[in-house]
């Protein structure tokens, strides 16, 4: 195989190398628990139950767990996402009423590739070419907040059925804010020069690809993603290691548990401003829940750091005038407020055993 | 050949000068490269995912951050 591989003018078809590293993928997924068992038990000498060896097993175990979850997860997300562009998604958003418009929008948002340094170019190429301002808000919402990274940490780390409300609570903020953003005529407050903006045909970057290029693509961006947030999500799990193995049991639900009305909006508070790296703060947001800080109050923060940043505000500021972004902000905010106070209320009732 | 990188000045779009002066370094190629950080000129060349990499007014590459090799294929071959 290798032999062949390397013979020159033979390579190998791009499914071939994708089936192989599926394979690859699958051996370590499994083998994942057994091999740290055998490591920090065995070979290492570490005793069962020891608050150390508990610790080191843990991060090594939810590194590699983690590690190969976004792998995949950004893997196929990267490959399905070459067939769609935000050209793609302008023409089907364009002219589109507010309502059925804004839901197409936050799921599009979703599903188009695009790094929040173009919100700015998206947003003039979307209300210049028709798209109602209330939609394009929807859309801008929803591609930060319900992010591939995010919601395979919150897979990987509280299971499928918190990312699910996760993504729920994203699409549903995304949808509401910009239809009560678009109810209020805005336009006003938007810079003159972006209606005034011609926005060139460009060939669409999502067309005629081979499936060869798609795969390049997927693996590029598991490439580029991990190399960014490696470090972060080290450091992230390291604390949360720390943290499950000598942080007393519910530490956090005296000041922060479900029955404080006061934590949700403090989170959101702490949230807004801040611009935090998932990968960094998930982890860590982990392992404080375990010690008694309530899911609500947890999504709520997480929601107002990728949603809403400072740096994300002053790009917005070259095509929003600041009524428009206050306004944004307070829709947003109170949204995830809201949220999060509605998750703790319920969380009990949906997620029984894990909240 | 006029080279032009289209960007805002992001993080990605800093890597993709980068990546195309490695690659023009490689080809030995004796271009201009400028950067375009206006909004408007960006969105004249039709540039909504931002980085992009325009080749003598036709853009060849937008929304990602491709590598020095895959940019210099692409400065080769056309």
């Amino acid at each position: 195989m290798r032999r062949a591989a390397s013979r020159p003018g033979v390579t190998l078809p791009a499914g071939a190398i994708v089936a192989a590293a599926a394979a690859a993928w699958l051996v370590l997924w499994l083998g994942n628990d057994p091999f740290f068992d055998w490591l920090v038990y065995g070979a290492l000498g570490f005793g069962t139950g020891t608050r150390l060896g508990d610790a080191v097993h843990f991060f090594l175990y939810d590194s590699v767990k983690i590690v190969l979850l976004l792998s995949g997860v950004i893997f196929v997300i990267g490959v399905l996402r070459s067939f769609v562009s935000v050209e793609r998604t302008r023409a089907v958003l364009g002219g589109r009423r507010q309502g059925a418009g804004n839901v197409l929008a936050a799921f599009l948002g979703v599903a188009t590739p695009f790094c929040s340094c173009s919100a700015v170019p998206v947003f003039i190429g979307f209300v210049s070419a028709g798209v109602p301002l209330g939609v394009t808000l929807s859309f801008l919402i929803a591609s930060p907040l319900v992010d591939v990274v995010t919601i395979t940490l919150l897979l990987g780390l509280f299971g499928w059925q918190v990312a699910a409300i996760y993504v729920a609570a994203g699409l549903t903020l995304a949808i509401v804010a910009g239809l009560l953003l678009g109810r209020m005529n805005l336009e006003r407050w938007v810079e003159p020069f972006v209606f005034e903006t011609h926005v060139a045909q460009a060939a669409d970057p999502s067309k005629g690809l081979t499936w060869a290029e798609r795969f390049r693509i997927g693996q590029d961006e598991v490439l580029d993603i991990l190399r960014r947030i490696w470090p972060f999500l080290l450091v992230g799990i390291g604390l949360g290691a720390a943290i499950h193995g000598w942080l007393p049991e519910a530490f956090f639900a005296r000041w922060a548990g479900p029955d404080q009305p006061l934590a949700v909006p403090f989170a959101v508070l702490l949230g807004v401003p801040l611009y935090a790296n998932v990968a960094g703060v998930l982890p860590l947001i982990e392992a404080l829940h375990a010690k008694g800080l309530a899911i609500g109050t947890l999504l709520a923060f997480m929601m107002a750091v990728v949603a809403l940043s400072l740096p994300e505000t002053i790009l917005l500021r070259r095509v929003l005038k600041p009524r428009l972004i206050a306004l944004f902000i307070a829709v947003v905010a109170s949204g995830i407020l809201l949220l999060g106070l509605g998750l703790n209320a319920l969380a009990p009732a949906i997620l029984g055993g894990i909240a | 050949m006029t080279l032009k990188v289209l960007g805002p000045g992001c993080a990605n779009c800093k890597r993709l000068e980068a990546n195309v002066r490695k690659a023009v370094d490689q080809l030995g190629l004796d271009v201009t490269i400028e950067k375009v950080e206006d909004y408007p000129t960006i969105l004249g060349y039709g540039v909504q995912s931002t980085p992009a990499l325009v080749r003598d007014d036709t853009v060849i590459v937008s929304g990602r951050v491709p590598s020095p090799r895959q940019i210099a294929e692409m400065l080769a071959t056309g």
